[in-house]
C-alpha cells in the first residue's frame, strides 16, 4: 500500500479538469516521470503558483467534480510522481476517481460541511494530514488546530488500494 | 421493477460482483488509440504479460496526432503499430486508413446494440448511439481490458432524458446536447448513464445520435445511450446481414436490450426543443451555454470544423451549404478536418471539399489534431476559436486561448462573418 500522509495543498475551486491537471501537450510522453514539472500548469486559480505551491505536498483538498474531462490517467500519474497520493473532494468525475483507485491511490469524497470545515479552518495555513486507512478516518493538523474527519470508501475501492491497484487485483481474480 | 438498457447489458455481461457495489463485465470490444494505449502496452511488457485477451475484439487506430509531428508522437505510433502486428490485431488503422476513433469505429460496424465497449478515451460514450454500453476508461482499466477482457463498473444508475418537439430549421443535435448540458451542468450526470428518448431522438440519423451521445461525458455521464431502432439497424445492416435473415429480425433480436416500460430511472427529464435556438459556449466549461444571438459579434481568429463530435459527412454537408459560393472573413483562419477517409472521399465526391477550399478553408487529413491542441491548428495565447468540438476547457486548443463550441452551421456562418454569428439556415 502507498503512503498517504503529509502536507496539504488546498485548491479552492470546483470542476478542475484533467486538461488543467496535466495539459494535452504532454500526452506524448511515454514515461510518468516526464510529467512531473507540468502538474497543474494550466490551472486557472488566482495566486496559484504551481512550482512553489506543489512542492512537498502529499494531499490535495478541493471542491466538487475534480478531474472532469479527459480520461487521461496521466492526471493521477502526474500527481503520483509529485508525491501526491490522496485527493479529498466534495465529488469526483467518474473516470478520474476510478483511475486513482486503479493506481492504488485515494480519491476521498466528503460531505459539503466537512469540505467547508477543512477550507475554513485550514486553508491558507500549513496543514498536514495523517491517514488512518484501516479505520476510515483522517486527522488534519495545523499548529494547535486539529480535526478528525471520518470518511467512506466503497469496499471495492478499499480492495484496490490494498491490492496496490486494479491490474494486480484482476490478475489474482480473473483468468 | 423493470430494467433500463444499461441494466440489461450489465446483466447479460456479468462476470463477477467482487463487492455489492461493483459489476465486473465481460467486454465485447476494447478500442485503442496511440495516446493512452502505449503506456498500457509498456506496463504489460514490464509485467511479463504482453498478451491480449482476443485479437479479434481489439480495434486500434492512430488518430490523435497523425501523421506524427515529432519523435515522441512517432514513438507512440510505433509502439501501437508493433503491438498490433505482434498480436495479430487485424483491425488496426494506420496512416492512409486512419481517422478519428469515434467516427471510424462506428463506420466499420464495430459498435452494436447490447455491446460492452471500453476505450482509453472519455468520448467513448459516443458509441452508445448504437444502443451499446460504451465507457471511457483510464490506462489501467484499458490494460486489464486488453489482458483479461473485463472491466469493473459501479451500478448502471440511469437518467432518462426525453427530447420532445421537432428540430427547428438551422438547429442541430449539437445545439440539443449543448442545451441539455447547460441545463443539467457538467456534474449533472456524474456516475450515471443517460438514456436518450423521445420523438426528436427517434427522428435523428446515426450521425446526429453520435453527436448527442458524444457529449454525454461533458455532463459527467459514463455513457449516453439511444435505444436501438430501425435507424440503427439500417446503418449496421451491411455488417450484420450474415447474422440475421432480415433487418426486422435484427431489430427484434436487439429488442432484448430495450428498456422495460417500468424501468427504474434515477431521474427523468423532459427536454423540449421546439423553440430551441442555436447554442454556443461562452466560458471554459461546456455547461456555460448561451443562444448564439447573445454572443453574436464576438471576434474570432480561427474556425475549426471536425472532431468526433461534428466531423462526419452530415456535418460537413451543412457547413458547405452555408459556405457555398462565399469566402470566409479575411481575418479568420478556417480549418476543416473530415473525421475519416470515407467521410473525406464522400465529401470530395459531393463537391463539399471544393466548397470548403473555395471558401478559403484549409482541409486537413482525418485526425483529432487541433481538437486537443496537439497539432494541425493549435492556437496562440489570447486567440479565439469557434469549434465544432466538445471541450472548451482552458488551454484545450492552446495555452491561453478561448474555444467556443457550436454546431457546424454556426461555425461556418461565423467563419464568413469573422465573428460568432447565426447561420441563415436558422430563422428566429
Ligand atoms: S476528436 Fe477530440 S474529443 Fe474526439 S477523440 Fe479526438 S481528441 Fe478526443
Amino acid at each position: 500500500m502507498k503512503a498517504f500522509n503529509g502536507p496539504v495543498l488546498f485548491l479552492d475551486r470546483s470542476d478542475i479538469n484533467t486538461d488543467e491537471i496535466i495539459p494535452a501537450r504532454y500526452l506524448t510522453e511515454i514515461s510518468k516521470e516526464a510529467l512531473r514539472p507540468h502538474l497543474l500548469e494550466d490551472l486557472s486559480l488566482e495566486e496559484f503558483d504551481p512550482r512553489a505551491d506543489i512542492a512537498g505536498k502529499r494531499v490535495i483538498v478541493t471542491r466538487s467534480n475534480f478531474g472532469c474531462g479527459s480520461s487521461r490517467e496521466h492526471a493521477p500519474w502526474a500527481l503520483e510522481v509529485n508525491g501526491i497520493t490522496v485527493v479529498i473532494a466534495r465529488s469526483f468525475a467518474r473516470i478520474f476517481r476510478q483511475n486513482m483507485f486503479n493506481c492504488g491511490m485515494l480519491a476521498i469524497e466528503l460531505p459539503e460541511e466537512s469540505i467547508e470545515k477543512l477550507f475554513s479552518r485550514f486553508a491558507g495555513r500549513p496543514a498536514e494530514i495523517a491517514m488512518d486507512f484501516q479505520n476510515s478516518r483522517l486527522t488534519v493538523r495545523s499548529g494547535e488546530e486539529e480535526a478528525v474527519v471520518p470518511f467512506v470508501i466503497s469496499d471495492f475501492d478499499r480492495k484496490l488500494v490494498e491490492a496496490g491497484g486494479w491490474v494486480d487485483f484482476a490478475d489474482t481474480h480473473y483468468a | 421493477m423493470g430494467k433500463t438498457i444499461a441494466e440489461k447489458i450489465f446483466e447479460s455481461h456479468l462476470v463477477d460482483r467482487p463487492t455489492a457495489d461493483t459489476f465486473v463485465l465481460r467486454l465485447d470490444a476494447v478500442f485503442c488509440h496511440e495516446i493512452t494505449t502505449p503506456i498500457a502496452i509498456n506496463d504489460l511488457i514490464a509485467r511479463g504479460k504482453d498478451r491480449v485477451f482476443d485479437p479479434a475484439r481489439i480495434k486500434a487506430v492512430i488518430d490523435h496526432v497523425t501523421p506524427a509531428k515529432d519523435g515522441k508522437t512517432a514513438t507512440q505510433g510505433k509502439i501501437l503499430r508493433e503491438w498490433a502486428r505482434r498480436h495479430g490485431i487485424q483491425d488496426f488503422f494506420d496512416i492512409g486508413a486512419n481517422g478519428v476513433c469515434h467516427a471510424l469505429f462506428p463506420e466499420k460496424g464495430f459498435a452494436r446494440p447490447g455491446y460492452t465497449i471500453i476505450m482509453g478515451d472519455s468520448h467513448t460514450c459516443t458509441h452508445g448511439a448504437f444502443g451499446a454500453f460504451a465507457a471511457g476508461v483510464g490506462t489501467t482499466d484499458l490494460e486489464v481490458g486488453i489482458l483479461k477482457g473485463v472491466c469493473a463498473f459501479r451500478s448502471p444508475a440511469t437518467i432518462k432524458i426525453t427530447v420532445n418537439g421537432a428540430m427547428p430549421a438551422g438547429v442541430y443535435a449539437k445545439d440539443v446536447i449543448l442545451s441539455i448540458i447547460g441545463r443539467i451542468g457538467v456534474n449533472g450526470a456524474t456516475d450515471k448513464v443517460i438514456e436518450f428518448h423521445g420523438p426528436a431522438v427517434g427522428a435523428m440519423s446515426m450521425d446526429e445520435r453520435m453527436t448527442l451521445c458524444n457529449m454525454a461525458v461533458e455532463a459527467g455521464a459514463t455513457c449516453g445511450i439511444c435505444p436501438p431502432d430501425m435507424t440503427t439497424v439500417d446503418y449496421l445492416w451491411p455488417f450484420i446481414k450474415a447474422e440475421f435473415v432480415s433487418p426486422q429480425a435484427a431489430l427484434a433480436a436487439y429488442g432484448r436490450f430495450l428498456p422495460d416500460a417500468d424501468a427504474g430511472y434515477e431521474r427523468i427529464i423532459t427536454h423540449d426543443i421546439s423553440d430551441l435556438a442555436p447554442q454556443v459556449t461562452f466560458g471554459f466549461k461546456p455547461d456555460q451555454v448561451k443562444p448564439v444571438a447573445e454572443m453574436a459579434g464576438t471576434p474570432l481568429d480561427q474556425v475549426y470544423i471536425g472532431s468526433c463530435t461534428n466531423g462526419r459527412l452530415e456535418d460537413l454537408r451543412v457547413a458547405a451549404q452555408v459556405l457555398r459560393g462565399r469566402r470566409i472573413h479575411p481575418k479568420v483562419r478556417g480549418i476543416v478536418s473530415p473525421a475519416t477517409p470515407l467521410i473525406y472521399s464522400q465529401a470530395l465526391e459531393e463537391g463539399i471539399i471544393a466548397t470548403f477550399m473555395q471558401a478559403g478553408f484549409c482541409v486537413t487529413n482525418p485526425t483529432c489534431g487541433a481538437c486537443l491542441g496537439m497539432s494541425n491548428g493549435v492556437l496562440a495565447e489570447g486567440e479565439v476559436c469557434a469549434a465544432t468540438t466538445n471541450r472548451n476547457f482552458n488551454g484545450r486548443m492552446g495555452k491561453g486561448a478561448m474555444v467556443h463550441l457550436m454546431s457546424p452551421a454556426t461555425a461556418a456562418a461565423s467563419a464568413l462573418a469573422g465573428s460568432i454569428a447565426n447561420s441563415e439556415l436558422y430563422k428566429e
